[in-house]
């Protein structure tokens, strides 16, 4: 503290001390001895104030600008014949059906592998391991695949499936490998939401005789899930919008049917769909194609997010009832 | 002491690691009546307080020598199944904390993890329950509202609700009243006075005059040790040990 901010007056001058003659007593008449400080600490309250509502309106607008930018040209344009019409190779006015499909499909694959793999791994970390060092160093793992750059997944996934199980780029590929992918991160998300669970909850569940398991599911779990669906929702929008993984593990085209369900089929999805057609493709209305599948592409990002949070909302609104 | 005693402890020791926070501890705790454990900070009373349930084996490093025999069982015995045990052995905290669930649902969580379903009769035990705990009145009509809207001493009495449903023996309160006003304090204190009728109650406390006001047995500790324990209007009125008297009288601690 540096002498100029200590000229806020304290309520009751401090007997003897120099600053004290600055200030009045609280009991002094005809001045209110509550008014508005005025130091340096007052100026500086005041204008990080400004600063913060003034930084967090220009990212706002910032966002939203995005948003406008994005969704302006496609997002009119949109018709249900693109969202379930076959793509098309030469002529105009090909839809984006089979890939879209296909990105549900694989997205749907990989959380329904990778949720429950990284939610065990995630509550073993945070409730079973031993605090050793072996265990820590498969933290520091997690948390290194975590920010590893995709293209290592799809790369992996390539020798895994085309090189050793001999598949050629496939579905199953595109989900398995996706779901490496998601699962360093719903491990860390896990862990770290079942940490910041106050002790003494799990002291009151284990106090009235539950075991450790009935404590995760109905006392750690449930105080949990918010921080765990918020981790779900960033993982499911990034494996959403993922291509590299796909690119090299599914492929860059589909089997040409919309519903094809057979997890051997090549898994083009619309992520993928939309760099092929801004870098590959022949067709005349590329660029509409591909303002249009960016417009989907994140209303359905956005609805990821709606669908894993309602249930949240409405529990939180019943409780408040 | 007339009233027979439900818990025996025999010289007990334990040790967090190679701290030894309770030392040659041996106590009788009568049934149905309040005793007090009283002492300055760290001398071991939740220490102790949590052996009876058993929550200190969760606490990496805890070691437990002797023996504790609650209606003649050895509770550390190797066929004590814990979380019988601590069924019958409720706890209540410094800190209300109830779970970020409904009124309803925190009460009629014990029950429910011990087996029971049907709606009637979890909603009998949270009635009776609430009831006990001197809160029905006050939250019949919004049972399922979130506990965490409640005050602190109405949260308090609904972890005592709480602990109460699941049918236990023994209740015990670690400075349960410390986080509340004076006015949720007395009523918690005349609760325990209620309750003493049906349930073993230990409760540790740093306020003497609840020590005096509300518990039949007062047992003060110092350094892990028992110091002495008897009749608590004889541990006031003329403690045997001149430690006892220096710490009453206000002289340490
Ligand atoms: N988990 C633990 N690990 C190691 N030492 C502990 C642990 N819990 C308590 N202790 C030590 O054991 C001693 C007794 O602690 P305890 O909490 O039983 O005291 P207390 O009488 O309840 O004190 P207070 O009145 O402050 O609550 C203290 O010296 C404390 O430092
Ligand atoms: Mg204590």
């Amino acid at each position: 503290m540096s002498d100029s901010s200590d000229k806020g007056s304290p309520l009751t001058p401090a007997p003897g001390s120099g600053s004290g003659a600055r200030s009045s007593p609280v009991t002094a008449r005809g001045r209110n001895a509550f008014a508005r400080t005025t130091g340096a600490a007052a100026r500086n309250d005041r204008l990080f104030n400004v600063f913060v509502w003034a930084v967090g309106i220009i990212v706002i607008l910032f966002i939203l600008g995005l948003l406008f930018m994005l969704l302006r040209k496609g997002l009119p344009q949109l018709s249900w014949d693109f969202l379930v019409g076959l793509p098309s190779e030469i002529e105009e006015g090909g839809g984006i059906g089979p890939a879209l499909f296909n990105s549900f499909y694989i997205l749907f694959l990989s959380l329904a592998i990778s949720i429950p793999l990284g939610m065990a791994a995630g509550i073993y970390l945070a409730e079973f391991a031993p605090d050793n060092r072996f265990i820590g160093f498969i933290r520091i793992c997690v948390e290194g695949l975590s920010s590893v750059p995709s293209i290592i997944f799809g790369l992996f996934g390539i020798s895994l499936f085309v090189d050793i199980f001999h598949l050629d780029l496939t579905i199953l590929g595109g989900a398995v490998s996706l779901a490496f992918l998601n699962l360093p991160m719903l491990t860390r998300v896990t862990e770290e939401s079942l940490r910041s669970v106050p002790t003494e909850l799990k002291s009151a569940s284990f106090a009235l005789g539950s075991t450790h398991l009935q404590t995760i599911r109905t006392v750690l779990i449930p105080v949990a899930m918010n921080g765990i669906v918020t981790g779900i929702c960033l993982t499911a929008g990034r494996a959403f919008g993922e291509s590299a993984v796909i690119i090299l593990t599914a492929g860059v085209t589909t089997s040409g049917e919309l519903w094809d369900f057979n997890l051997l089929s090549p898994g083009e999805t619309l992520a993928v769909h939309l760099w092929y057609v801004q870098s590959e493709a022949i067709v005349p209305d590329a660029g509409d194609i591909a303002q249009k599948a960016t417009a989907v592409l994140i209303m359905i990002v956005l609805a990821i997010n709606l669908v894993f949070r309602l249930p949240l909302w409405m529990k939180a609104r019943k409780l408040k009832g | 002491m007339q009233a027979t005693a439900l818990i025996e402890i025999n010289k007990l020791n334990l040790f967090y690691g190679a701290f030894q926070a309770l030392k040659h501890v041996s106590l009788e705790i009568p049934q149905r009546a309040i005793t007090a454990f009283i002492g300055p900070s760290g001398c071991g009373k939740s220490t102790l307080l949590r052996t009876l349930n058993r929550m200190n084996d969760m606490i990496p490093g805890a070691r437990v020598e002797g023996s504790i025999e609650i209606g003649g069982t050895d509770i550390y015995a190797g066929d004590v199944h814990v979380e019988t045990l601590r069924k019958k052995v409720g706890m209540v905290f410094q800190q209300p904390n109830p779970f970020p669930k409904s009124i309803y649902d925190n009460v009629a969580y014990g029950p429910r993890l011990h087996g029971i379903t049907k709606k009637r009769e979890l909603d009998e035990i949270v009635e009776n329950s609430l009831r006990s705990a001197a809160l029905w009145n006050e939250v019949k009509d919004h049972l399922k509202r979130s506990a965490l809207s409640l005050s602190g001493g109405q949260q308090q009495r609904l972890c005592i609700a709480r602990a109460l449903a699941v049918g236990p023996d023994v209740l015990l309160m670690d400075e349960a009243t410390s986080a509340l006003d004076p006015i949720s304090t007395i009523k918690i204190e005349e609760l325990a006075q209620e309750l003493k009728d049906r349930y073993t109650i230990v409760m540790v406390t740093h306020n003497m005059h609840q020590a005096a006001r509300v518990s039949h047995q007062t047992v003060f500790f110092l350094n892990g040790e028992v110091v002495e324990y008897s009749a608590t209007e004889k541990l006031f009125s003329d403690p045997s040990d001149q430690r006892t008297e220096d710490y009453i009288s206000g002289r340490f601690g």
